[in-house]
């Protein structure tokens, strides 16, 4: 069972979003990055856990610049065995699933996971656009996985209902919540880490198909209206009558 | 040339995100100077199928084969290039829900049509330049994404930008396009009876670890079935397993977009609010003035949710029976 897990380096979730250069790029000063949370609590986690149920390895996979190898030895003490990073900056989904899928069309990956989307441009595209460049299925999201010899069984929920599927490898998988729980990295985990290497390999020549002209904020609240907690009638007939939702 | 739309029909019913997609084909469609043409995928009966025409869609081409009666992203990829091609059209619409998730990246890299993913507006178009806003880090920001590709794909973040009926017919077109057979076998669909689906509810009632325990949860659902609502909560409820992970909202769990979302005891972690600060309408009750969630709220009640929320759930109850 070979895995190649997909991350992405993203600014921790309490970060405070601003922008500079006339509101064109993301401020990054002072902030702090993590690994995308559904690429490490459910794709990373359960592409181990198959590992070491079944054999095999798993190897990680982002594109970025050499600061990004921070979050890469992050994913290495959670037990991931190779790390694979493309020495560019991620201009944008097309760019990075392009990256990858020509790295994974040198080996011979069983699984491809990704996470849902990222928190970072909340896109969910990148898996999408590997399956289609690497020739495989796509499913997504997929709640739950399990492999049996050459056949994955997995569950989609999706509006109100969980779809059972099953398919033979290799697929391109979206990994959402459920598929397995956050793991916190050992002692020995971050020791092993720090030895792992890193496999810098240099970028395709892509052209990005997208880019963000600007950013701005999004409009502020009018500010709350507080209601006696004595009178909820008025609270429904607000809700009736000022804000129209019921 | 025509804007081409996706829209998929459930049990003969056209879904409410294919009518807000084809208004938004629509939009794009009259600064381009074109048509519509709704792609519409899975049974449904000639009233139904024209009545996209009132929502703009001058054309439409029905894949209604066994082949399309149930989502299959591969399948219905195919037969979106296929109609792409048919129609020479160089801006597809999806909505982003699990279906546009699965397509629109697909066709993205095979078309090499630049994808803006979740807008939240209508685009500006200007010559072969598109400009369009969609969220950004969960909701704390808005981006304005330009395409300059040739073909180009936009996902709209349904209950965005709304429905417009223009008062159209289309002409009906059957399509049975060749497309590629699947690995992928659909061993069952296990129904949660009875529920509404979150991510498409116009309603939430939701309820956090100020509950204190699952079997407190009696009146949330009751509240959420009196209004006709879907039931959500906050992620430490989820992984304690007082509920199930599919009602678990924020950031790293469902992003929804209601009209109404009712917090009962949820403190409005950062986290938290990223998948719910959408919301047409916020409703807070939390027993502490200095909740971090009454900033994001539009009407707040401080008290106790023990006390508070029988007291609402009666108010909604004699609302309803005084509609009625
Ligand atoms: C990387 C990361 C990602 C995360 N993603 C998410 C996410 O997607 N979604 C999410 O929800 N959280 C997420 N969290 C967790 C988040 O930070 C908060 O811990 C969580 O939202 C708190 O849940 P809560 O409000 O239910 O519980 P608490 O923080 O314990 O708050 C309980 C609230 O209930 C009130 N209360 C208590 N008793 C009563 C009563 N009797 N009547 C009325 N009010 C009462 C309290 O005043 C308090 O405000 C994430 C955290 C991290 C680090």
């Amino acid at each position: 069972m070979n895995i190649l897990v997909c991350i992405s380096k993203v600014p921790d979730t309490t970060t405070k979003i601003s922008f500079t250069d006339n509101n064109t790029k993301f401020n990054t000063a002072g902030v702090q990055y993590i690994v995308n949370p559904s690429d490490e609590w459910y794709a990373l986690v359960r592409g181990l856990e198959l590992k070491e149920a079944l054999g095999g390895s798993v190897t990680i996979i982002t594109v970025g610049l050499a600061e990004d190898d921070a979050i890469i030895r992050k994913a290495l003490a959670i037990g991931a065995d190779e790390a694979v990073r493309v020495n560019a900056d991620p201009a944008d989904s097309y760019f990075v699933a392009a990256q990858i899928a020509a790295y994974a069309k040198t080996k011979n990956f069983d699984l491809i996971l990704t996470g849902k989307e990222t928190i970072d441009h909340n896109n969910a595209e990148v898996g999408g656009m590997i399956a289609e460049m690497v020739g495989m299925e796509f499913v997504s999201p997929v709640n739950k996985l399990d492999v049996n010899g050459n056949v994955a069984r997995m569950e989609s929920e999706v509006g109100g209902a969980t779809f059972v599927l099953e398919a033979e490898l290799p697929l391109v998988i979206s990994a959402a919540k459920g598929m397995a729980d956050q793991r916190i990295p050992n002692m020995r985990g971050i020791m092993a880490a720090r030895t792992k290497p890193i496999n810098v390999v240099e970028p395709q020549g892509v052209q990005p198909l997208v880019k963000v002209a600007a950013f701005e904020m999004p409009p502020a609240k009018a500010g709350v209206k507080m209601i006696d907690p004595e009178n909820m009638d008025e609270l429904v007939q607000l809700l009736h009558n000022e804000a129209k939702v019921i | 040339m025509s804007v081409l739309v996706y829209v998929e029909a459930v049990g003969g019913k056209i879904k409410k995100a294919g009518f807000e997609g084809v208004s938004y084909g629509k939009q794009a469609a009259n600064q381009m100077g074109t048509g519509v043409t709704a792609v519409l995928f899975g049974a449904a009966d000639a009233a139904e199928v024209a009545s996209l025409g009132n929502y703009g869609a001058t054309k439409v081409l029905h894949a209604s084969g066994d082949a399309f009666n149930t989502f299959e992203s591969n399948a219905f990829a195919d037969a979106m290039s296929a109609a792409a091609e048919k129609e020479g059209s160089t801006l597809l619409i999806f909505p982003f829900d699990n279906s546009g998730r699965a397509l629109a990246p697909r066709l993205s890299a095979r078309m090499g049509a630049g994808l803006v993913s979740g807008a939240t507006a209508y685009p500006e178009i200007s010559g072969n330049t598109l400009k369009v806003k969609k969220n950004v880090f969960s909701g704390k920001a808005i981006a304005q994404v330009e395409i300059a590709t040739d073909k180009k794909i936009i996902s709209f973040t349904p209950n965005s930008t709304g429905i417009q009926e223009v008062g159209g017919s289309a002409a009906v077109e059957a399509f049975s396009p060749a497309v590629k057979s699947s690995k992928i076998k659909l061993v069952e669909v296990q129904k949660q009876e009875g529920e509404i689906p979150l991510p498409e509810a116009e309603l939430v009632v939701s309820a956090g670890r100020g509950m204190k325990g699952p079997e407190h949860w009696g009146v949330i659902e009751e509240m959420a079935k009196v209004l006709g609502a879907a039931t959500a909560c906050s992620r430490p409820v989820a992984d304690i397993g007082w509920r199930p992970h599919h009602e678990h909202v924020g950031q790293t769990g469902i992003t929804v977009r209601p009209n109404l979302y009712i917090a009962i005891g949820i403190s409005g972690a950062i986290q938290h609010l990223a998948g719910v600060n959408q919301s047409k309408t916020i409703v807070v009750i939390n027993k502490d003035p200095e909740a971090p969630f009454f900033k994001a709220a539009d009407y707040g009640v401080i008290g106790d949710a023990f006390d508070v929320a029988p007291r609402l759930l009666e108010a909604f109850k004699k609302f309803k029976a005084n509609q009625n």
